[in-house]
Parts: structure tokens; C-alpha cells; sequence
């Protein structure tokens, strides 16, 4: 049983996960498990109004609690020095100025810090917080996207920027319309998300010297977080240290440097002694950024025999007051399919709620949600198979940028998709397929999801005892990448993988991005493929000059390498192994540092991963319950590094789609400004029964112009589309249309 | 959370008289409800009485029928032989509660007494005459999509979360309660309360009653029996609605019919109108869709909670289909 689990599909000698045994042990050691000498604890009090203003905060009974160090808000603050200029940390897509935490009395929304306990034991701190009295003075708030659709704008940083993708785009003549023959039109909401995973988020903050800085946080952007933190408090860069070496989980929500990030750096400050502060779950609704609520509308024109004239695409999403967040939820309407007449418009609404973020396939996931499920009902208009329309409008190159695709495989994913999944047995009929009582439907959705690449450093040390040390200052929250760079540093440098130890998660290894956009290995993976590479060179080159060598004077060129060993090309008797050449010139080590960067090959080429997702649905018509019997995923995604930690990549996505599909809605109460569904009881993630057998099917691309690994990333596009193909499944089981994520039993019964 | 002093009394009557001497003091079983309430502020016993040392673990068959200690756990009971073979609803019921973890924590004495789960009780930031009498009912104009249809007032209109305790309440069970004045039994349909003027009040117990055991009288009807549960998730998530029901049947004809639901009132709500509708009638899907109409008179839904008035009666009709054993 287990094994036709964990091995399904592992034909390929994929590497178990390096870290995997630590992390099922319980030896990996997260944010807040750090034991540092004198760590206290802090609590957050948070606000309970929404917009207004805090007229007294008495916290006299809290600092006469037993075991409060100290209690600090806005009126005692020690005070982040760049406040006073703004914006204090602008980051990129998000502009305006970051929650200034304990800077002012003013509240944006409801659930923001107002006050940190600090105490010796984390049940004081939480006693004492209850303590905190805080009286407010309210305004009048607005968080209801709905309600305040009329305040729709395009973003001022867009306004702002003329290059910005969000602006109005059009293709073409949208107006054309009005004469297609068969034209569908249909509004699609999804609900404010919530990440939710499992780790909640956690910090130890410790000023080591009155100008030293370290943080054990749970972050994605570590060398984001170090600059954030330093440029806050004006410190050298080198005085800012940032540890995440293990990451319980994050999909988006360890992007940004948050408030309670602040608030703990803040308090250990205060109280010169390291803080802890861990997020209880109902805080995590309002800490750590969200999905934005989104309603699109979408329009699609096509002839009669399905080839698509027109769409227009627009999208309108929340922002908090004091920041936008923009995201690609309309992007991919311009690329995905092969139309003349495209036109999409981008909105944003500011609430007075916390600035929502990236969360798992930012953008994608809702943009394509909507065009996906737009699709659907095309089929139906044209009464074609929703796949025969999708190959039938395939764009074979770029149709927004002109380009040609550096790879793309989506018609055979389809292929591959449908006949292991037996989409031919579909019935299109709605309500015509049944088990039993359960009404059956299937229901699939094409997938894509840009490939994005930054700048990166790798250092590659080959040690005196045949180990090779590979260093990044990335970070792993989840996907396996450590498994991923020792795979990618083994083949590289010819060597068992036994032989190399990855190192991540810490601000003093040499620059990464942060783990965002499915970006990790197409850019750490090329620095580390490029300082493998270059030291694999410097070693061959050292065999060659070494005079007591038998490769001495061999032309480089000539010499191949397996398992750490040099020799002549065909030759394999005369080899030497990498450790006897360091031995041979008396090097303790040999050590390089590359960099990789993207270049030239992005204006010559399209990329993005494609793929297709095939589901069957069951609904009981008694109770409306929707339950996913089985899904079948495909993705052409570039090399695919480890198939075994990508196949669980892909499992998570898929995974996430039907709880975004089913079950996830974070749901305010308007009057209040205050999330009703703040907690595992009432924001439901899927849990075991409600997973199916997913089956993951890659398809082979050689893809020699993204990047050098060839890899495009797959940890966003797993998740984009699901949602759609799971609706389409529900249409077709019931012959209901629901248009408005999740699709609780309530709405279909 | 506040701080508290913790007890773990050997006898039944010192666990009473802590609680009838200190106001502030509270039993505790398994937790799993009492601790997430006073993390979230709901509640703040200044003394916890561990009664887990108490002998009252038991799970008896005797002429009357099963008698089931307040401390045996739900895991415990449902995997029980005597229990599965006897009450095999109760079983049904106990297994679509909660989680595995949860159900190897939580006895039967705290599960019939676990509180509400509506958002605004659990919020001490907004208002609800649950916790804070006078203060208001935030779901009535809120968000209530898993609140009642049966038995509200305008003081709150949440509604009882165990399933275990609807399936009690189909069965005929009495629950024997001790207090300082000695021991009583009480009709689990009579246990707990609809929320009228006093909606802090879940149950008619006083504070300081313990609950010993729970008696569930071997009936006929115990065999022919279903417990369906709809739910948001396929586990792990509070019922939307459930029904439990329970039929004796002579030669097609029912003899007797026991049905209850959850998630559509204050308490586990007893259909006995539909019930009396049975009896007496032929097994048939029409006959159940009469019940369930029947027993859907006078419910009333409020902004996010109409799609109960559907639900519901499906539901009943559903249950008694199953346990009748007809397709
Ligand atoms: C995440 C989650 C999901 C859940 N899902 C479900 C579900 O789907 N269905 C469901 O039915 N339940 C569900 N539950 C509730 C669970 O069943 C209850 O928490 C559990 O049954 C309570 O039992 P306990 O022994 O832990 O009670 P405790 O928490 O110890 O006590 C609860 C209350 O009962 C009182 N009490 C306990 N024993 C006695 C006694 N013998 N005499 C007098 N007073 C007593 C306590 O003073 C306290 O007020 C869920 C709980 C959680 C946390």
C-alpha cells in the first residue's frame, strides 16, 4: 500500500526529500523552536474596530500582571527610524506605505496591532494582553468589495508606470463582439482566501548588540527581510542576520515583512532580551495578508464551428487603504488561447482591511478560474466538447507579445490528460451520468503559469573529503528545495548525490530571491548549475595542470567525469577522482561563486508552463455535497528535476485548487469589519477523505531557452485551473452553474 | 487565558462541593471544548475540577438497557462491542463527529455539554447574549448561514453542535445526573434548553450537577437505524444539518419511528409530529416525504440559512430511506 503510494510513478531514481527524514522526526528545527537563553514571549493585542482612531490604551493592569517585562504600543514605542521618511519599505506590486506598526493611533483595520505583551512565559503575556484596555473612536469603515464597486479605479501605481501590464489592453476590435455568432457573457466571484498553512507564522527577534539584529523567522524572502529590516532601523546590511531553515508551509503568506515581524524586533528592543512571537490561528486571518476578493466579468464571442472572435476580461479586487496589491489576474486571457479581439481592464477597490498578498499562483489562479469557466459555458453555447474548443483555439505562438514559445507542450498534456482520465466516456448531457445516486460529472480546465527568473548567487565548495558544499540563501517552504539543488548539483558535477549537502535558509549564504512566482529553480537552480559548473571546469583544469598527474597536458575537452572521477574520454582506466586532485596540490578546498541572471532570450521568446486538469465530480442530490472522486493533472513544465518531489508539488497544487474550488471563504461581517470564519472550525481546508487518487503526468520539454537547468517552475501552475475544472465537473453532474467560489453544498441544493 | 487553580478530586462528592463552593470553578473531561473557550476568553473558571480520576468510565448492558459512563471516551464507545451490537445509531453518530484525535480526547459528559459554535459566541469582539447577556445577538443580522430554522428567539439563534447528542435524543436516552442534593435522571430531550430570554443558559443542569452516566432503553427501534450528516468537507466540519432516525417495522408496517436533527435549533431537535405521522403507516418513500414536510412546519430561515428549509426535509426523508433500508 504504501509503497505503490510513495512510488507511484518513481521509476526515475528521484531523491527522497534530503530534509525528509528530519522533518517527519520532529528534528528540524522552525522559527519558533529556536532555544535561545532569556527568550521571553510576546502576545499581540489587536484592534477591534476597523477604521477610527485609538483615544486611550490603558495597560496599567497588564504591567502589574505577573511576569510582564513590558507593554508597548504607539505611545511608548522605541520606534523604527525610517518611519519618519516615507515610504518606509516600498516593495514591488505593492505601493503605498507598509502598516507603520505602534507608530500613530491610527486604525486601517480591524485586527491590526495595537499593543505587544512581553512577558516570561507565554500564558503570562497572553493573561496580561487580556488586561490591555483600549478605547476607540470609530469611523465609519468599508469592506465590502460588492457595496463599493462604483469606487473601482485602476491602480495609482499603474497610473503611475507607464510599462505596468495592468493597464487597459486591447486587441484588435473587442466590439466585434456584437456580431459573433455564438457569444457567452458571465460574472465569476471568488472569496477573500486565506493561506492557512500549518505553521502558523513565528519569529524570535534578538538584538545581539544595540546595533545587531538577528531573526528567526518564518519568511520566503530572507534577503528581502534582512534589507527590509536593516533600511527600518538603519543598520549596515552584514548587521541584519535572518534564519528560515525550515518552513511549515507558506503559499504567499511569508512574502512580506508583516506587522507582527515589527512588532517582536520592536519588543526585543524594549525589553533587550530575544522575543518570541508566535500568531495563534485567528490572527493569521488578519497578519498575514490574503487572496484578494475578486469579481471578473467575461465576455467570448466565436464562429459556429468554435473558434473564438472575442474576449473582454475585466477584474476587480480589494486593496487595503494604506497599500495597493496588484496581481496578473488578467494576464493570461491575452495568451492562453489564439483570438483576435481581446480586451481585459484591471480595477482595484481599497477596504478598510489588512493589504492582501500573493498566495499560491497569485493572479493566475483567478484570472484563469473565471476564462476557464468561461470556456465551459462556451462549450456548451457551441454544444462542443469543452476540449475539442480548447484545442481548437490553441495558440501556437504568443498571440499578446508575438513571440514564438521558448517550449510549449499544452496539446499533448491534453492528450496525455483526457486519455488516462477516459474523458471520451463523458456524457456532455448535464445531470445524464450517475453511481448510484450521486449525480457524475467531469470536468476539465487548461492551466498556465508565467516562467519568471531573478538574479542569484551560488557558492560551490568541494571539500578535501570528496563533499561538496552548495550554498543560497533561499529558502524551502515545501516544495523540496534542497532536494532539488542537490539533484541539480549531482548531475552537474557527475557526482552521487550522497556526496553534496545543500545549505539555505539563512541571510549569510550568497544572495537568492525569495522563494516567490515558482522561481527557486529556474534561479537559484541556475547558480547553482553555474557554480557547479565552474567548479567542475576549475577541477578538470587542476587535473590537467597537475605534472604528477596521469591526465597532465590532456586537453580538457577530452576528458569525461563519472561519479567524481576524471578520465580520458573512452578511456576510463587512466581517471583520477576529484578528491586525489586536491590531495595532488595540496588544496584544502576548492571554492566558487557564480551568479545567473536572466537575459537577451526573453525578448525572443514566450514563456510560460502550460497544463490540463481532469476531474470527476460526484454530487449527492439529496444534500448538494460535492465530493472530487479523481484528478488527473499534466503540466509541461521544462526538465522536470526530481520527479518525486515535483509529483508532490503537483498533488499540493491540485489539492489546494479543490479546497479553493469546495471550501475556502473567509467571510466578513460588513457591519463589524471582522472576519465570522477566523479558524480551522469555519475556514475549511480539505482534509484527508475529501482527496482523491490524483494522478500526475509531466510531459517531457526540453526547453534550452528559459534558463540552464530548462526548468520553468511548477509550484504555482499545479494549483491554476483546478477550481475551474472542479465547477465545470459540478455543471455538468447538475446542470448548475455556480459562479461564486466555494461551492458549498447550500448553493447547488 | 486567565490563571486558574487546577483540582483532581478522587470522589464524586468532593467534585460537587468545589463547584457548589466556589462560583468560579468548573468541571473539566476532556477539554477539548472547555480549554479552546477559555484560550479564546470565553469562559474563565478561576478553578478547573478535573473529574478524569472519577470512576465513571463504565459501559454497562443490563434488562433496562445501556448505561454509559460520562467519562468513556467517544473513540471508546464507538468502537465498543456491546455498544455497536446495541445502539448502532449512536455509533453512526459518534463516528461522523470531530476527528479521530478529538474523539480519543473528548467523553460524553463534555460532548453533550460542548457550547455553540456560532462565530459571533467565539468572537469577544462582537456582540452575543450567549456571553454577554444584553449585549445583542450578532448572527440575527449576521452571518448565519449555519444557525437555526426551529425553535430561535430574537435573543439568539444559534444552534447546538454535537451529534453525538442528536442521536441520544432519538433514542429515548436519559442522562443521570448527582448534585449536592443527591441524584436525578433527566430526558435528554429535556436536558437542553431553547434559548428564550436566557440564551447563556444551554441546558436546565445547575452548575454544580455532574453528569454520571447516559441510559439508553432497549427499544425496537434500535436496529433499523441511520444517521446522516451534511457537512461542508467530507470530515472534520460541523453539521449543516444532521438527522438521526431510528424505525421498528412489522412486515413493512412501522411500529415505531424515532427521528432527530442537528444543526437547525438550540438543541437537538425531536420530530415528534413526524414521528406520530408514522406510525401506524407503510414503509414508502412518499410516506417519509410526508413526515418531513411534516416536521418542517413552522421553521423559518433566516439571510444565509433558506437553503436548510431544503436540506432539511431531503434530509429527513434521506435518513428514514436508509434506515428503513429502501433505496
Ligand atoms: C475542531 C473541533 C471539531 C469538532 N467537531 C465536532 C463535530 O463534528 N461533531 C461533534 O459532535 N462535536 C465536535 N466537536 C466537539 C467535541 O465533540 C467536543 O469538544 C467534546 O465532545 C467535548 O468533550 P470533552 O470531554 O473534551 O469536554 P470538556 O471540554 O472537558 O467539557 C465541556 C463542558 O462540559 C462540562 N463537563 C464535562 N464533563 C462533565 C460532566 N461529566 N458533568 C458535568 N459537566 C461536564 C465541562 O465543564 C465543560 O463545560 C469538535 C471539537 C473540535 C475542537
Amino acid at each position: 500500500m504504501e509503497k505503490a503510494f510513495f512510488d507511484q510513478d518513481n521509476n526515475d531514481n528521484s531523491l527522497d526529500r534530503v530534509d525528509g527524514r528530519l522533518k517527519v522526526t520532529g528534528a528540524a528545527t522552525y522559527a519558533a523552536e529556536y532555544q535561545l537563553p532569556n527568550v521571553t514571549h510576546a502576545v499581540l493585542v489587536t484592534s477591534t474596530i476597523a477604521k477610527g482612531r485609538i483615544t486611550s490604551l490603558d495597560s496599567k493592569l497588564a504591567e502589574q500582571a505577573p511576569g510582564v517585562l513590558a507593554v508597548i504600543s504607539h505611545v511608548n514605542s522605541p520606534g523604527v527610524p525610517a518611519y519618519g521618511s516615507s515610504p518606509a519599505m516600498p516593495q514591488r506590486a505593492t505601493l503605498g506605505t507598509p502598516l507603520r506598526v505602534f507608530h500613530d493611533n491610527l486604525i486601517y483595520f480591524s485586527g491590526q496591532p495595537v499593543a505587544v505583551i512581553v512577558a516570561d512565559t507565554w500564558q503570562r503575556a497572553e493573561f496580561a494582553a487580556s488586561l490591555v484596555k483600549v478605547q476607540y473612536e470609530k469611523e465609519p469603515h468599508q469592506t465590502n468589495l460588492e457595496a463599493n464597486l462604483s469606487r473601482a479605479a485602476l491602480p495609482a501605481n499603474v497610473q503611475r508606470d507607464k510599462n505596468s501590464r495592468y493597464h487597459d489592453y486591447d486587441r484588435g476590435n473587442p466590439e466585434e463582439l456584437n456580431t459573433a455568432a455564438v457569444k457567452i457573457e458571465a460574472t465569476y466571484k471568488i472569496p477573500t482566501e486565506h493561506h492557512n498553512p500549518l505553521e502558523p507564522h513565528a519569529i524570535i527577534a534578538h538584538w545581539e548588540a544595540p546595533d545587531k539584529l538577528t531573526l528567526y523567522d518564518k519568511t520566503q524572502v530572507i534577503k528581502g527581510t534582512q534589507g527590509n529590516l536593516a533600511r527600518a532601523f538603519k543598520l549596515p546590511l552584514e548587521n541584519v542576520k535572518v534564519q528560515a531553515k525550515f518552513i511549515g508551509g507558506a503559499f504567499g503568506s511569508g512574502i512580506r515583512v508583516w506587522p507582527h515581524v515589527m512588532a517582536a524586533t520592536l519588543a526585543a528592543k524594549k525589553v533587550q532580551r530575544p522575543v518570541k512571537l508566535v500568531l495563534p490561528r485567528e490572527l493569521m486571518f488578519t497578519s498575514v495578508g490574503s487572496r484578494p476578493e475578486t469579481i471578473q466579468h467575461i465576455t467570448m464571442g466565436a464562429t459556429k464551428d468554435g473558434k473564438l472572435t472575442t474576449i473582454t476580461h475585466e477584474a476587480v479586487a480589494h486593496t487595503s487603504t494604506y497599500e495597493e496589491h496588484t496581481e496578473r489576474t488578467i494576464l493570461a486571457t491575452r495568451m492562453l488561447y489564439d483570438c483576435p479581439h481581446v480586451s481585459t481592464r484591471y480595477r482595484l477597490v481599497n477596504l478598510d482591511v489588512n493589504t492582501p498578498t500573493w498566495m499560491r499562483g497569485p493572479g493566475e489562479v483567478t484570472g484563469v478560474y473565471a476564462l476557464e469557466s468561461a470556456m465551459d459555458e462556451l462549450a456548451y453555447a457551441l454544444q462542443m466538447d469543452p476540449l475539442e474548443l480548447r484545442r481548437r483555439n490553441h495558440a501556437d505562438s504568443d498571440p499578446e507579445k508575438n513571440l514564438p514559445w521558448s517550449s510549449k507542450s499544452l496539446k499533448e498534456c491534453y492528450a496525455k490528460g483526457a486519455a488516462h482520465f477516459g474523458w471520451h466516456k463523458r456524457n456532455p448531457e448535464p445531470r445524464s451520468m450517475r453511481q448510484g445516486q450521486m449525480l457524475v460529472g467531469y470536468g476539465m480546465a487548461s492551466s498556465t503559469f508565467g516562467v519568471h527568473r531573478n538574479y542569484a548567487k551560488s557558492r560551490a565548495v568541494f571539500q578535501a573529503d570528496g563533499k561538496v558544499i552548495v550554498q543560497s540563501a533561499t529558502s524551502d517552504i515545501g516544495p523540496g528545495t534542497g532536494t532539488a539543488m542537490t539533484r541539480i548539483a549531482a548531475d552537474t558535477l557527475s557526482l552521487s548525490p550522497a556526496f553534496i549537502r545543500f545549505d539555505l535558509g539563512e541571510s549569510t549564504l550568497p544572495d537568492a530571491p525569495g522563494q516567490t512566482g515558482s522561481t527557486t529553480v529556474s534561479s537559484v537552480g541556475s547558480a547553482v548549475k553555474v557554480a557547479c559548473e565552474a567548479l567542475k571546469q576549475k577541477l578538470l583544469q587542476l587535473a590537467v595542470n597537475t605534472p604528477n598527474s596521469t591526465l597532465y597536458n590532456t586537453n580538457p575537452a577530452d576528458l569525461s567525469v563519472e561519479q567524481g572521477r576524471i578520465f580520458k574520454t573512452g578511456n576510463p582506466a587512466t581517471g583520477v577522482t576529484y578528491t586525489e586532485i586536491l590531495k595532488q596540490n595540496n588544496l584544502p578546498q576548492l571554492e566558487v561563486t557564480e551568479e545567473s541572471k536572466p537575459g537577451a532570450e526573453w525578448q525572443k521568446y514566450s514563456m510560460s508552463a502550460f497544463g490540463a486538469h481532469f476531474v470527476e465530480v460526484h454530487v449527492n442530490p439529496t444534500t448538494g455535497e460535492v465530493r472530487v472522486k479523481r484528478v488527473v493533472t499534466c503540466a509541461g513544465v521544462g526538465k522536470v528535476i526530481n520527479h518525486k518531489t515535483a509529483r508532490s508539488q503537483s498533488i499540493g497544487g491540485v489539492v489546494g485548487g479543490i479546497g479553493m474550488a469546495l471550501t475556502e471563504e473567509s467571510v466578513m461581517d460588513h457591519r463589524f469589519g471582522r472576519y465570522v470564519t477566523g479558524d480551522f472550525a469555519n475556514y475549511h481546508v480539505p482534509v484527508h477523505v475529501d482527496i482523491p487518487p490524483i494522478d500526475v503526468f509531466f510531459i517531457d520539454e526540453h526547453d534550452p531557452h528559459v534558463n540552464p537547468v530548462g526548468a520553468k517552475g511548477l509550484g504555482e501552475i499545479a494549483i491554476v485551473g483546478v477550481a475551474a475544472a472542479v465547477a465545470n465537473a459540478v455543471f455538468q453532474a447538475t446542470g448548475k452553474r455556480i459562479r461564486d467560489l466555494p461551492i458549498t453544498p447550500d448553493k447547488l441544493i | 487565558m486567565n490563571q486558574f487553580q487546577y483540582i483532581q478530586p478522587a470522589k464524586q462528592k468532593a467534585a460537587i462541593d468545589a463547584l457548589t463552593k466556589d462560583a468560579k470553578a468548573m468541571f473539566i473531561a476532556g477539554g477539548t471544548n472547555l480549554l479552546d473557550l477559555m484560550k479564546r476568553g470565553l469562559a474563565a473558571p478561576e478553578k478547573l475540577v478535573d473529574i478524569n480520576k472519577l470512576p465513571l468510565k463504565k459501559i454497562e448492558f443490563n434488562n433496562n438497557g445501556l448505561r454509559i459512563g460520562a467519562l468513556a471516551l467517544n473513540s471508546e464507545v464507538a468502537q465498543d462491542k456491546l455498544v455497536r451490537e446495541k445502539q448502532p445509531l449512536l455509533v453512526q453518530a459518534l463516528e461522523a463527529g470531530a476527528s479521530g484525535q478529538l474523539r480519543n480526547m473528548a467523553t460524553m459528559g463534555g460532548n453533550i455539554l460542548q457550547r455553540t459554535r456560532c462565530p459571533y459566541f467565539y468572537d469577544i469582539a462582537l456582540p452575543c447574549n450567549k456571553r454577554e447577556p444584553g449585549s445583542g445577538c450578532g448572527a440575527l443580522a449576521g452571518f448565519n448561514r449555519m444557525h437555526a430554522i426551529f425553535g430561535f428567539s430574537d435573543k439568539c439563534i444559534a444552534v447546538h453542535p454535537s451529534d453525538m447528542s442528536v442521536a441520544l435524543a432519538a433514542l429515548d436516552a436519559t442522562v443521570v445526573v448527582a448534585g449536592p442534593q443527591g441524584e436525578r435522571q433527566i430526558l435528554f430531550t429535556d436536558l437542553h434548553r431553547l434559548p428564550g430570554d436566557q440564551p447563556e443558559k444551554d441546558t436546565i443542569l445547575e452548575r454544580n450537577e455532574l453528569i454520571l452516566a447516559i441510559d439508553i432503553p432497549d427499544k425496537p427501534f434500535a436496529q433499523k437505524v441511520h444517521y446522516l450528516k451534511a457537512r461542508d468537507r467530507a470530515s472534520y466540519a460541523f453539521a449543516l444539518v444532521s438527522v438521526a432516525a431510528a424505525l421498528a417495522t412489522d412486515k413493512n408496517i412501522i411500529t415505531a419511528a424515532r427521528i432527530a436533527m442537528g444543526g437547525v435549533a438550540h438543541k437537538p431537535w425531536r420530530l415528534f409530529e413526524a414521528e406520530k405521522f408514522l406510525e401506524g403507516k407503510p414503509v414508502s418513500e412518499a410516506n417519509f416525504r410526508s413526515a418531513a414536510e411534516l416536521a418542517m412546519q413552522g421553521a423559518k430561515a433566516f439571510n444565509h440559512n433558506a437553503y436548510k428549509l431544503k436540506l432539511a426535509p431531503n434530509s429527513i426523508a434521506a435518513a428514514l430511506k436508509a434506515a428503513a433500508g429502501i433505496a
